[in-house]
C-alpha cells in the first residue's frame, strides 16, 4: 500500500514499505489444545511477522482457555493483518490489540509487566552494592550463599533492562525472563 | 459409557462418520497405517473408494469432485510418504478455498516420536497448509473430530483439513457420537450475515457511480449456485459491467452482455482498462491477488472500493478498500439486491451510457486477436474449436497450469458456475488431469475435458491407470508445443531469450502412451482435421489422450508485464519480438 515500487525482473512486484513500524502488544485468547502455540508461532514465522516477546499460560482451567501475550512490531497495515490472520485460526477465540485499545481508552499504553530471575556473583564490595541496588529496585533475594544472589524482580520491561544493566559490572551470571504479561487499565475485560 | 450399541472400532467410526456426513466417494491409496480403515471399506458398499496411483492425484481428484459438486472432497492416505504426498493438493485447496477432508493414518501412539517406519509429523507438516488439523489420540474423540473436520472444511471460507489417526486408535473400541450430538468448537463460528449499514453504504455508492465495475471471484462460486444467480440479478438490475478472476469464471455467463472477460495479467483490454478507470469497484468474493492488481500503487487509482468477503484477513490485505463487508457472498448479495430494488425503482441507466460507450471502444480493440494460420493449429483456435464443439453438451473443463490454462480462460466461454476447475492460487502443474477424474466420478455421464500442456500433463500422467480402471471417460486435450510455454514466455520477456531448460527434448508419443494404459490416443496436426478429431474424442466412451500439435512459439497475450499497471498492457498486435524484449527495462531485469 502506497508502496514505492521499482521495476523488477521478477514475476512479482517488490514493494518497499514507507509506513513506520510500531511496537504493539496483543492479547490472544485460545483453546488450550495440543498444537495451538505452534499454530500461532507458525503463523508469525510463515508470514514473516516479528515476535519480540511471548508469554503463554492457561488462565481459565475449567474452560481450558489460555491467554497468549505477544509483543510484535510492524507497520499499522501489517499489525492489522496479524490480528486478522490470528482470528482466522480455528482455536482462537479473540484477539485484542492492547496498544490500540489503550489509545482508545485515553492511555499511553497497556499495563505491561515482566518477571525476571537474576543471578549475581556477590562477594566483597560488589556484594553490598548489589544488595543495596536490589533494594532500590524492590528486587527480592530468593536464594543466596556467601558468593551469590538470585534476585526476583518484577516491573516494566524497561525497569528490568535497567536492573540487568546495572548488575552486569557487579558480576551478573545469568538471567531468566518471563516475557510480558499485559492488560488494559480500567474496569473492562479484554 | 452407556450400553454397547454405539460401541465401534476406530475404523468403523471413520466409515460411520463419513456416511453421516454424506460422503459417497473417497479417493485414496492404502498403506500400513490405514489398513484397518481399508478393511472396513472392503466390508461395505455405501462409500465407493477410488484407488489412485499417487496420493497427489487423490488430493486433486477430491478437489475436482468438490469444486464441481459443492460438496466436501475426501481423500485417504497412509502415514509418512502418503501424508507428505498429500501436501501439494492440501496447499492447493488452501489457496483456492476448496473444502477437503484428508484422513491420514499414523503410526501407533506408542511409537509416535520414535522415528518409526513410515512415521512423519503429519500435523506439524500440514499445519501451515490446512485450515485446521487434528491428531486423534483417543478413539472416543474420533467421531467428534471427524464431524468437526467436515464443519470446518465447508463453513466460512472453505479449505482443507487433516485428521491424523494412529493405527492403534483405528483398532481400539470406543463410542460413536452422531453429528447432531457433537458440540461445535466455540472459537470457530463464522458469520454469514453482512453488516446492513455497510451494505446500505455500498448501495449508495453504487447508485451514484458513473463508471462502475463489478469484479467477482471464486468466492461467488464457493457460496453456492444461489450466489451466482444473485450476481446475475445484480448485474441485470444495476446495468454495471462485470469482470471476473480466473477462479470466478462461470458465475456470470460469458455470453452475458455485461461481460468484459477475465481481468488481470492475461485478462482482456476492456476488463483491465475498466478496472483502471472506474470510479466505483464492487469486489465480490475475490482477494486482490498480485496477478489481478498489477502494480499496486497504480491499481485503479480513482475508485471507491467495496469488498465483500467472508474472510476478514482478505480485506485490506493488498488493497485498502473504502467499504468492507464481512459475510457470505450469497447472503450479502441477497441484501444488496433487495436494497437496490428498494432504493432505485427507476434506475437511471442513462448515467452509465458514456461509460458503456468507452467500454465499447476498448472492446473494439479486440485484445484476444491472434493471427490465424491454415498450416499449423494455433492454440487459441484449438480452444475455440473445442468450445464450439462441446458447448451444447454437459461439459466440465479442468486445466493444468501455464499458457494453455490462460488460453482456456480466455477462449472457452463458461455459462455456469462449477464447470471450471483450475489451480489458480498455487498454480499446480499436474492438477488438471486428476481433478478431471474427480469431476467425472461425480458426473459420470458428462463430458469432462482436461485442457493440458505437454509438460503439465506428465506430472500426474500415472492417473491414466486409475481412469482406465474405473472406466472414467476423461478427455485430456494437450496443447502440445514441446515447450513449457509460460516459462519460455517469461524467459523471452525477462531473460534475453535464453531458453534455459524450458524445452522438452524427449517427449513421449502420447498416442502410444494412451494405448499403453488401455486408453485411446488421437493426434492432430492440421487445422483442417481438427474438428473431426475433436468430435472423435468427444464420442469416444473411454479415456482419451488428444495430442494436439500446436504452433510451437505462440505466446499468451494480452499481458500486463510485471511492475506495470492495468493501462500498460502488452497487446497481441503490439507484441513484436522487440516490444517483448523491451517490456521490462534493463534496470528492472538486474534486480532479481
Amino acid at each position: 500500500m502506497n508502496a514505492h515500487l521499482q521495476p523488477t525482473g521478477s514475476a512479482y512486484f517488490i514493494a518497499k514499505e514507507t509506513e513506520l513500524a510500531e511496537t504493539h502488544t496483543l492479547s490472544v485468547l485460545v483453546d488450550n489444545e495440543p498444537g495451538v502455540l505452534a499454530r500461532v508461532i507458525g503463523l508469525f514465522s510463515g508470514r514473516g511477522y516479528n515476535i519480540e516477546s511471548l508469554t503463554v499460560s492457561e488462565t481459565e482451567h475449567e474452560a481450558h482457555l489460555s491467554r497468549i501475550t505477544i509483543v510484535t512490531r510492524g507497520t499499522p497495515h501489517v499489525l492489522d493483518q496479524i490480528k486478522n490472520q490470528l482470528e482466522r485460526l480455528v482455536p482462537v477465540h479473540r484477539v485484542v490489540d492492547l496498544t490500540v485499545r489503550a489509545g482508545s481508552l485515553g492511555h499511553d499504553r497497556p499495563i505491561e509487566r515482566e518477571l525476571a530471575l537474576v543471578k549475581v556473583h556477590g562477594s566483597g564490595d560488589h556484594r553490598v552494592e548489589a544488595l543495596r541496588l536490589a533494594d532500590a529496585f524492590r528486587a527480592s533475594v530468593i536464594d543466596a550463599n556467601i558468593d551469590h544472589f538470585v534476585f526476583e524482580i518484577t516491573g516494566k520491561p524497561s525497569k528490568i533492562e535497567q536492573f540487568i544493566a546495572i548488575m552486569k559490572p557487579l558480576g551478573l551470571i545469568e538471567v531468566c525472563r518471563t516475557g510480558i504479561a499485559a492488560m488494559n487499565r480500567g474496569p473492562q475485560g479484554m | 459409557m452407556s450400553g454397547t450399541e454405539n460401541q465401534m472400532t476406530g475404523a468403523e467410526i471413520v466409515l460411520q462418520a463419513l456416511r453421516d456426513n454424506g460422503v459417497e466417494h473417497i479417493f485414496g491409496y492404502p498403506g500400513g497405517a490405514v489398513l484397518p480403515i481399508y478393511d472396513e471399506i472392503h466390508q461395505q458398499d455405501d462409500i465407493q473408494h477410488i484407488l489412485v496411483r499417487h496420493e497427489q492425484g487423490a488430493g486433486h481428484m477430491a478437489e475436482g469432485y468438490a469444486r464441481s459438486t459443492g460438496k466436501v472432497g475426501v481423500m485417504l492416505v497412509t502415514s509418512g510418504p502418503g501424508a507428505t504426498n498429500a501436501v501439494t493438493p492440501l496447499q492447493d485447496a488452501l489457496m483456492d478455498s476448496i473444502p477437503l477432508v484428508c484422513i491420514s493414518g499414523q503410526v501407533p501412539t506408542s511409537l509416535i516420536g520414535s522415528d518409526a517406519f513410515q512415521e512423519c509429523d503429519t500435523v506439524g507438516i500440514t499445519r501451515p497448509c490446512t485450515k485446521h488439523n487434528w491428531l486423534v489420540k483417543d478413539v472416543n474423540d474420533l467421531a467428534r473430530i471427524i464431524h468437526e473436520a467436515f464443519r470446518v472444511a465447508q463453513s466460512g471460507r472453505p479449505g482443507p483439513v487433516v485428521v491424523d489417526i494412529p493405527k492403534d486408535v483405528q483398532f481400539a473400541t470406543g463410542t460413536y457420537t452422531p453429528p447432531s450430538a457433537v458440540p461445535t468448537q466455540k472459537s470457530y463460528q463464522p458469520k454469514k450475515q453482512g453488516d446492513l449499514k455497510k451494505i446500505e453504504e455500498a448501495v449508495e455508492l453504487m447508485r451514484n457511480a458513473r463508471q462502475p465495475i463489478i469484479y467477482s471471484g471464486g468466492g461467488v462460486i464457493n457460496s453456492g449456485p444461489e450466489a451466482s444467480h444473485l450476481l446475475r440479478e445484480l448485474v441485470e438490475l444495476t446495468g454495471f459491467p462485470i469482470t471476473s478472476t480466473l477462479m470466478g469464471l462461470g458465475a456470470y455467463p460469458a455470453s452475458g452482455k455485461a461481460w468484459l472477460g477475465m481481468l488481470g495479467m492475461h485478462g482482456t483490454y476492456e476488463a483491465n482498462m475498466a478496472m483502471h478507470d472506474c470510479d466505483v469497484m464492487v469486489c465480490i468474493g475475490a482477494r486482490f491477488d498480485d496477478r489481478i492488481t498489477g502494480r499496486l500503487n497504480a491499481f485503479s487509482p480513482n475508485s471507491k472500493k467495496i469488498h465483500i468477503d467472508i474472510d476478514p484477513s482478505s480485506i485490506n490485505k493488498n488493497v485498502r478498500v473504502d467499504v468492507p463487508i464481512l459475510g457470505d457472498v450469497g447472503t450479502v448479495l441477497e441484501d444488496m439486491v433487495r436494497l437496490w430494488r428498494a432504493a432505485s425503482k427507476s434506475a437511471d441507466k442513462a448515467r452509465l451510457s458514456d461509460w458503456w460507450e468507452t467500454i465499447t471502444k476498448w472492446r473494439a480493440r479486440n485484445s484476444l486477436a491472434y493471427a490465424p494460420n491454415d498450416d499449423v493449429i494455433m492454440p487459441q483456435y484449438a480452444i475455440q474449436r473445442l468450445y464450439e464443439l462441446s458447448k451444447d453438451r454437459d461439459t466440465y473443463i479442468t486445466t493444468e497450469v501455464g499458457q494453455h490454462q490462460m488460453w482456456a480462460a480466455q477462449f472457452f466461454g463458461f455459462e455456469q458456475p462449477n464447470r471450471w476447475m483450475t489451480s489458480g492460487g498455487l498454480g499446480t502443474m499436474g492438477y488438471g488431469f486428476p481433478a478431471a477424474i474427480g469431476v467425472q466420478v461425480a458426473h459420470p455421464n458428462s463430458l469432462v475435458v482436461d485442457i493440458a500442456g505437454d509438460a503439465s500433463i506428465q506430472m500426474c500422467i500415472q492417473e491414466m491407470s486409475c481412469a482406465v480402471q474405473y472406466g472414467l471417460p476423461v478427455k485430456i486435450f494437450i496443447l502440445n508445443n514441446q515447450y513449457m510455454g509460460m516459462v519460455r514466455q517469461w524467459q523471452q520477456l525477462l531473460h534475453g531469450n535464453r531458453l534455459s531448460h524450458s524445452y522438452t527434448e524427449a517427449m513421449p508419443d502420447f498416442v502410444k502412451l494412451a494405448e499403453a494404459y488401455g486408453g485411446v490416443g488421437i493426434r492432430c496436426e492440421k487445422p483442417s482435421e481438427l474438428d473431426a478429431a475433436i468430435r472423435k474424442m468427444i464420442d469416444t466412451p473411454a479415456p482419451v489422450i488428444f495430442d494436439c500439435r500446436v504452433a510451437n512459439l505462440a505466446n499468451c497475450f494480452p499481458m500486463i508485464p510485471s511492475g506495470k499497471a492495468h493501462n500498460e498492457m502488452l497487446l497481441p498486435d503490439e507484441a513484436t519480438d522487440e516490444a517483448v524484449a523491451n517490456a521490462i527495462d534493463a534496470k528492472g531485469r538486474q534486480l532479481v
